[in-house]
């Protein structure tokens, strides 16, 4: 049963991190269609910013519940930046917008390096966190389920807030028709940068889980960022749900790949299976249905 | 109510209106008319504000407007139904409705407009028909509460009996007398019944203009054949 439960149970948690890293994603890359490659860089901030907040705020059962909101911020302010200042000028040039970002994901990590040393930093577990449950033998630890618990919260606002919210309606309407939005009184320009706060500070809410298990690391993004856009493809633009499925089925492939073969080897075989994947479906798990063009 | 002065515009290296003045006077009601590619919708592109200017101005209620974007000038009181029926085609009709206000009784006014609409509330836009979208349309812009209402080829496309209650709806809009109208319609007729005045437009000019109603018909369709 542990060969089983154990890939399954970590995996389940590997996919709630990507979910939350891929669900900044799905509104900035899905929704709007930019490709920003600095996205796993706004986790690392969060990452960052829960390691501050334990600086100042010591007691790591507050700290925790501290950095969340604040590395929402940190990451959105940092996405905010980079939209105003480079992405705003490069809407409908993927290629350039993936090209310059590549080159600001750079430049953040070697900010990091430079600010708080090569070497990561860990942040300290809240109590409440500590221990684990066990389940069929394997011992799921707190944390990992804490992840599971964020990331079903950042979906439920994200979906509630597109669905919902006048706020919501406006960028929808922004992404399926920009011209007729602006038309109609939406300003579109406005809902962007939102958009873009929005999208890179739950990359922030994603830094701070990450730091929870492995520490801070000005490299932490890149682990996470070619997974986070394989997800949001394979899951369908546009498409929460997909976006939902595809997280977990990459984080447990990845999980029982590399429960059979090497942390490597995994990787390299869950790319394999999404790229054949969407060789079969190019438009990933789900499509968005339409009679006419408008 | 809206003047456009002397505008240049086009796409490219490609002029679509050469020098163009036009202007609809506060409660009027003008019909644009032309053959396609004439520059009609260009002229409505550049009015409404999706299309910059290359030269010449463009004024709402005296104000000049060309530098601003299209959503601050639904605000001074422009409405616009571009052509093609267009929706939002994953949002419910309610969604499309309620982008522009959740207030319930401005949504029911319009509702009243459009009964059709009220059984159709839940279902995407996507999946209305022709007909049914572009009444979706208009009943989006009148929720703007526009002073000046701008349409493009309402009835283009779209099934004859649905074509008689838009032709309908907007000759009321045009009789109202606190709303100004520009109207650009392939349908001759219609056109000058629900409009004051018309202009022909060639090749990116204005060639003709003159008072609108039936008996100018023949006028229209002489300039028209030219």
């Amino acid at each position: 049963m542990d060969s089983f439960t154990t890939p399954l149970l970590a995996g389940t948690a590997t996919g709630a991190l990507l979910l939350i890293a891929a669900l900044g994603l799905a509104l900035t890359f899905g929704q709007m269609g930019v490709i920003n490659m600095a996205h796993g860089e706004f986790l690392m901030a969060g990452a960052y910013t829960a390691f501050l907040t334990q600086q100042v705020v010591t007691n790591a059962d507050v700290s925790i519940l501290v950095a969340l909101p604040a590395a929402f911020v940190v990451a959105g302010l940092l996405g905010l930046l980079l939209e105003v200042t480079v992405i705003a000028w490069m809407y409908r040039r993927p290629l350039d917008t993936l090209l310059v970002t590549v080159g600001v994901g750079l430049f953040l990590q070697q900010l990091a390096k430079d600010v708080f040393g090569a070497q990561g930093d860990p942040v300290r577990t809240p109590s409440w966190l500590e221990g684990n449950l066990p389940v069929f033998g394997y011992h799921w630890p707190y944390r990992q389920m804490f992840t599971i618990v964020l990331a079903v919260v950042a979906l439920a606002a994200l979906a509630a807030l597109l669905k919902y919210s006048s706020f919501g309606r406006q960028i929808r309407a922004t992404v399926q028709n920009r011209d007729l939005a602006e038309t109609v009184g939406v300003r579109t320009r406005a809902v962007d940068r939102i958009t873009f706060f929005v999208g890179s500070g739950l990359a922030g809410i994603g830094g701070v889980a990450v730091s929870l298990i492995s520490g801070t690391n000005p490299r932490l993004g890149t682990a996470y960022i070619i997974s986070a856009f394989l997800v949001v493809v394979a899951g369908g633009l546009g498409q929460l749900k997909g976006t939902v499925i595809a997280a977990f089925a990459v984080g447990i492939a990845t999980s029982f790949f590399a429960d059979w073969t090497s942390a490597s080897m995994a990787q390299v075989a869950t790319f394999a299976l999404v790229v054949v994947f969407l060789q079969l479906r190019p438009q990933g798990l789900f499509t968005v249905r339409s009679r006419g063009l408008a | 109510m809206l003047e456009v002065r002397d505008v240049t515009a086009g796409y490219g290296r490609t002029m679509v209106l050469e020098k163009v003045t036009l202007a609809v006077p506060p409660g009027g009601a003008v019909a644009v008319m032309g053959h396609n590619g004439a520059g009609k919708t260009t002229l409505l592109r550049v009015a409404v504000g999706l299309l910059p200017v290359r030269s010449g101005r463009v004024f709402l209620d005296g104000d000049d407007v060309t530098g601003l974007r299209p959503s601050a000038r639904v605000r001074r009181g422009l409405g616009y139904v571009p052509q093609g029926q267009q929706a939002f085609p994953q949002m419910t009709t309610l969604e499309n409705l309620r982008l522009i206000t959740t207030t319930r009784e401005r949504i029911d006014d319009v509702l009243d407009t459009f009964p059709a609409l009220r059984g159709l509330l839940s279902r995407r836009a996507g999946l209305l028909s022709g007909g049914q979208r572009q009444q979706l349309a208009i009943a989006r812009t009148l929720l703007t509460q526009p002073r000046m209402l701008i349409l493009d080829e309402p009835t283009e496309g779209i099934q004859p009996n649905v074509v008689a209650e838009i032709e309908g709806v907007i000759s009321a809009l045009t009789e109202r007398g606190d709303l100004s109208v520009l109207l650009v319609e392939q349908h001759v007729g219609f056109a000058l019944r629900a409009t004051s005045s018309y202009c022909v437009l060639e090749s990116g000019r204005i060639t003709s203009r003159g008072d609108g109603g039936p008996a100018a018909i023949d006028a229209v369709r002489a300039a028209m054949a030219v």
